[in-house]
C-alpha cells in the first residue's frame, strides 16, 4: 500500500469481498535523507515512503478494518535499485529504477514478507492482468483494460513463481472505475493525484540527485566530460557528462548549427556523445539482455512480436530471435519491420503476443 | 479475527492503566475538574490531589515532594533535566544506548556548541565507570545515563556513577523510565541531582511523568507560562494523569516492599528458558548483566524481526523489536549495534516484556506460538535454507 488511490482501492475490494487481508507499506527511501544537499529540496512531501504517503496508507487500513504493517527494505532498495540506478546513468544509459523495484522488492522481498507472515498472494495497484493458462502450464502477464494505464512494460521481469504468488485486482478496470470505487468505499485520497516521477528523485531533477547521492557518499560525480562527435566521427564540440543525456535528446548540445542535432548514442567507454539529424535516431535492430521469458519457457525458434521500447511506445511489429552474445550469454535479437526512433540502452524491450506479455529483456 | 485470543507482551512500550488508578483518577475528569492554582473550593480540591500524588512519587522515589516536578512524560524530563541545565561550551558524557529523548537532547546542545561524549558499552550492554572518569574534563557539567534500558533492560551501575558525579562535582541525570515501579529507585542511593519518570511504563496514564530535581538544582525552563510547578514546567496541570501517577506510584511501593518483582523474575525467567530450550542459534542479549525483571531480549538467527512482529501481532501476541519509531518502521536497534551484535543479529532480535496484568498463561501462549513461527521465518529465509542444505 503506497498511500494512493490505486493500491487503497485494491485493500477495500479484496476486504469487501471477504478476504482476509493483511495492508503493508515498504519503506524503500528515506526521502529526509538528501534533504539540504546542494540543489535538493529542504523537505519533501507526498511522495512515496513519506510520511504522508505511510500516515495515508494507515488512515485506509484503518478505516477498512485490516490489520497494517510498515516494512523497511531500505538497504535492499539502496543496493537493488538505487546503485544501479546511479551507475546506469554515468556509463552513459537511461535507467527504469522501478523496473528494478518490480523485481528485487515488490514481488521479490514482499513476496517473502508475504510468506513469512502466512499470506497466499501479494496484491498490488498495478494496472496487468495475471492469468493461468494450463493449456501452456505457464502464468501469463497481460496488458490491462485500461491500456493509458498499461504497467506490463514495469513487470516484464516477473518469474513464474512471482506470477503465480501476485494478484493484480485492477486489471480490469479504467482509472476513473478505480477512482469511483474508491469514493464508493468512502476513501477520503479518492481524488488524490497519481505520481508520476520516480519515487526518490524529488522533483524528477535526476541530476540533482545524482549530485547529492555522490556527495553524500563522499564522491564527487566523476568527471564524464567529452566530446561530442557527428555520426561521421568529426568532432564538433564538448559536453559537461554523458550523464546529462539521453539518446533522442534535441535540447541542451551547446551547439548551433544549421539543422536540428539529436543525441544518437551515448559512447561511456570514450564519453563521446554522437549526435546527427533525426534520419540517424532511427534504427531497426537492437539486442536484449537478460531476458526474461514469461509466455513461453524457451525462444527456440524466430518469433513475430509486437516490442515496446520505453512506456510510452506502442508496441511495434518485430522478429525477435534468440542469439548467443560475444560473452556466452543468451541474448535476444529484435528486428523492426519499420526502422524505430531513439531506441535507448538501458531501457527494456518489451515483447508482446498481443495483449500477452511473451517477455523482455534490456537494450544493450 | 475480533474473537482473538490476545497476549500483551510489550509493556516497556506502554502498560495497562491498573484498575485502581482509573478508579483514582475517574473523579478528576468529571465532578473534580477546578484549575490547581485557582482560589477557590474548586482549585482546592484539585491542589489537594495533586500534592497527594506529589508525595506518593516522592516516597516512591525516597525525596522531597518539592523536589518531584510533574511533566508531561520521560521524553520531557530528559529534556528538561538536560536542556535546563546544560548551556553553551559545557561538556557532557552520556552513552551510546540512551533512549533517543535524551541521545537528541544530547545532539542539540552539540548544535548550540556543547561537547558530548558518549561512552561506550559491553558485550552485555554495561556502561564502565571507569570510562566516564576518563572521560571527565573540567568543563563537564552533566552525567546522563539511563538507569535501566528500554531495549535490553540492562540496569546500569547508576550508584556508582552517583559516586563518580559527587566527587567530580558535577551534576548527574538518570533517565529511570524503565526503572520506576520495576526495582527500587533511591535517589539517594543513586546519588543522583535529576531522574525522570514516565507514569505509562508503571501502569499509570501516557500524558504523565515527572522529573526528580534535588533541592538547590536551577534548570531554565523549556516552556514559557505561569509559574507552575515552582517556575520549573509552566502550564496547568494535567490532573487526572497526575493522581494516576500518584496512585501507580503507591500501588508500585507497595509490592516493591514485600519483594513482588521477584515473581515477575520468574515469570520472565519462565518464558526466556521456553524459548532458549526450544529454539536453537538463539540467546539473550544482556545475558550475565543485572536487568530489570520484566524484560527479555533475544535474538533468534536467520530471521528478520520485523517480519517476527507482524506474524506473531497475525496471531495475537503483542511483542516489539526495539524502540517503536514514529513511522511504524523500524531500523536496527543503536542499543544492540552499540553492544556489539552484527547488524543481521541486531534485526533479528525481539523484545518480550511483561507487565503487573501478565500471568503465567500469558507466557503458555507466547511459548506455544514462538517457536514455531520461528522455525516458519527460518525455513523461508533464503540464508538459512543455504546453510541448512550445505551442513
Amino acid at each position: 500500500m503506497s498511500g494512493g488511490v490505486d493500491s487503497s482501492t485494491v485493500a477495500a475490494m479484496l476486504r469487501a469481498e471477504g478476504h482476509n487481508v493483511i495492508g503493508l507499506t515498504m519503506q524503500l527511501w528515506n526521502q529526509r535523507r538528501l534533504a539540504g544537499h546542494e540543489g535538493m529540496p529542504e523537505s519533501v512531501q507526498g511522495r512515496c515512503c513519506s510520511l504522508d504517503d505511510v500516515y495515508d496508507a494507515r488512515r485506509v487500513a484503518e478505516h477498512i478494518g485490516i490489520p497494517y504493517y510498515v516494512v523497511n527494505h531500505e538497504e535492499r532498495f539502496e543496493r537493488d535499485v538505487v546503485r544501479p540506478f546511479v551507475r546506469e546513468y554515468l556509463s552513459g544509459r537511461t535507467p527504469i529504477p522501478c523496473s528494478l523495484c518490480n523485481n528485487h522488492l515488490k514481488f521479490d522481498q514482499l513476496l517473502v514478507v508475504a510468506q513469512q507472515i502466512g499470506a497466499d498472494s501479494v496484491a498490488t495497484g498495478h494496472y496487468a492482468r495475471v492469468e493461468y493458462d494450463p493449456g501452456v502450464g505457464r502464468w501469463l502477464l497481460k496488458r490491462p483494460a485500461d491500456e493509458s494505464k498499461d504497467q506490463t512494460y514495469f513487470l516484464f521481469g516477473l518469474t513464474q513463481e512471482q506470477l503465480s504468488r501476485t494478484i493484480f485486482p485492477l486489471g480490469g478496470m479504467t482509472k476513473p472505475e478505480v477512482r469511483e470505487l474508491a469514493r464508493t468505499h468512502g476513501l477520503a485520497l479518492a481524488e488524490k493525484p497519481d505520481s508520476q516521477e520516480i519515487c526518490f528523485v524529488p522533483g524528477g531533477d535526476y541530476k540533482r540527485f545524482l549530485d547529492a547521492y555522490l556527495a553524500e557518499q563522499g564522491g564527487a560525480l566523476p568527471d564524464t566530460a567529452g566530446e561530442l562527435v557527428t555520426t561521421s566521427g568529426e568532432v564538433i564540440g564538448e559536453h559537461n557528462g554523458i550523464h546529462n543525456f539521453t539518446v533522442g535528446q534535441r535540447k541542451g548540445l551547446g551547439v548551433a548549427t544549421g539543422s536540428p542535432l539529436y543525441v544518437i548514442q551515448i559512447n561511456g567507454r570514450d564519453k563521446q556523445v554522437v549526435v546527427g539529424g533525426a534520419e540517424n535516431l532511427y534504427s531497426c535492430t537492437l539486442r536484449t539482455r537478460r531476458v526474461n521469458l514469461v509466455a513461453v519457457d524457451e525462444l527456440r525458434e524466430p518469433l513475430r512480436v509486437g516490442v515496446k521500447i520505453r512506456h510510452r511506445h506502442a508496441p511495434a511489429a518485430a522478429m525477435i530471435e534468440r542469439i548467443s552474445s560475444d560473452d556466452g550469454d543468451d541474448e535476444i535479437l529484435v528486428t523492426f519491420d519499420e526502422p524505430q526512433r531513439a531506441i535507448t540502452p538501458g531501457q527494456a524491450a518489451v515483447f508482446y503476443d498481443g495483449e500477452v506479455v511473451v517477455g523482455g529483456g534490456w537494450i544493450a | 479475527m475480533s474473537s482473538m485470543r490476545r497476549v500483551y507482551l510489550d509493556n516497556n512500550a506502554s502498560t495497562p492503566v491498573l484498575p485502581e488508578v482509573v478508579e483514582a483518577m475517574r473523579p478528576y475528569f468529571g465532578e473534580t475538574f477546578g484549575n490547581a492554582s485557582s482560589i477557590h473550593h474548586y482549585g482546592q480540591e484539585t491542589r489537594a490531589a495533586v500534592e497527594r500524588a506529589r508525595d506518593s512519587v516522592a516516597r516512591l522515589l525516597a525525596c522531597r515532594a518539592s523536589e518531584v516536578v510533574f511533566t508531561s512524560g520521560g521524553t520531557e524530563g530528559d529534556n528538561l533535566a538536560i536542556a535546563g541545565l546544560v548551556t553553551a561550551g559545557d561538556h557532557v558524557i552520556s552513552s551510546s544506548i540512551e533512549h533517543h529523548a535524551v541521545l537528541n537532547s544530547c545532539k542539540h546542545l552539540e548544535a548550540l556548541g556543547c561537547e558530548v561524549t558518549y561512552v561506550p558499552v559491553d558485550g552485555r550492554g554495561l556502561v564502565d565507570p571507569d570510562d566516564i572518569r576518563r572521560a571527565l574534563r573540567p568543563s563537564t557539567k552533566l552525567l546522563s545515563i539511563m538507569m535501566a534500558n528500554n531495549e535490553t533492560g540492562v540496569l546500569q551501575p547508576v550508584e556508582e556513577i552517583g559516586r563518580i558525579a559527587a566527587e567530580s562535582d558535577v551534576y548527574f541525570h538518570t533517565d529511570a523510565v524503565q526503572a520506576a515501579g520495576k526495582v527500587a529507585v533511591n535517589v539517594q542511593k543513586i546519588g543522583c541531582d535529576l531522574l525522570s519518570i514516565s507514569g505509562h511504563k508503571m501502569h499509570a496514564p501516557q500524558g504523565a511523568g515527572a522529573l526528580y530535581v534535588r533541592k538547590g538544582t536551577r534548570l531554565q525552563p523549556l516552556f514559557y507560562g505561569g509559574r507552575h510547578e515552582r517556575s520549573r514546567r509552566a502550564g496547568t496541570e494535567n490532573v487526572p494523569g497526575i493522581v494516576g501517577l500518584g496512585k501507580a506510584a503507591e500501588l508500585a511501593l507497595e509490592a516493591l516492599e514485600p519483594g513482588e518483582e521477584r515473581n515477575m523474575a520468574a515469570l520472565r525467567d519462565r518464558l526466556q528458558q521456553g524459548i532458549l530450550t526450544h529454539i536453537d542459534e538463539a540467546g539473550v542479549n544482556g545475558d550475565g548483566a543485572p536487568r530489570v525483571p520484566n524484560t527479555t531480549n533475544i535474538f533468534f538467527d536467520h530471521i528478520e524481526g520485523e517480519a517476527m512482529v507482524i506474524a506473531l501481532d497475525l496471531k495475537g501476541l503483542a511483542i516489539s523489536t526495539g524502540a517503536a519509531c514514529s513511522s511504524g518502521a523500524l531500523e536496527p536497534s543503536h542499543v544492540l549495534v552499540a553492544m556489539g551484535l552484527p547488524g543481521g543479529r541486531a534485526r533479528a532480535s525481539i523484545r518480550f516484556s511483561l507487565g503487573k496484568q501478565n500471568t503465567a498463561e500469558d507466557v503458555e501462549f507466547a511459548l506455544a506460538l514462538v517457536p514455531e513461527t520461528v522455525s516458519r521465518l527460518r525455513e523461508l529465509s533464503p540464508v538459512y535454507r543455504r546453510q541448512t542444505v550445505s551442513s
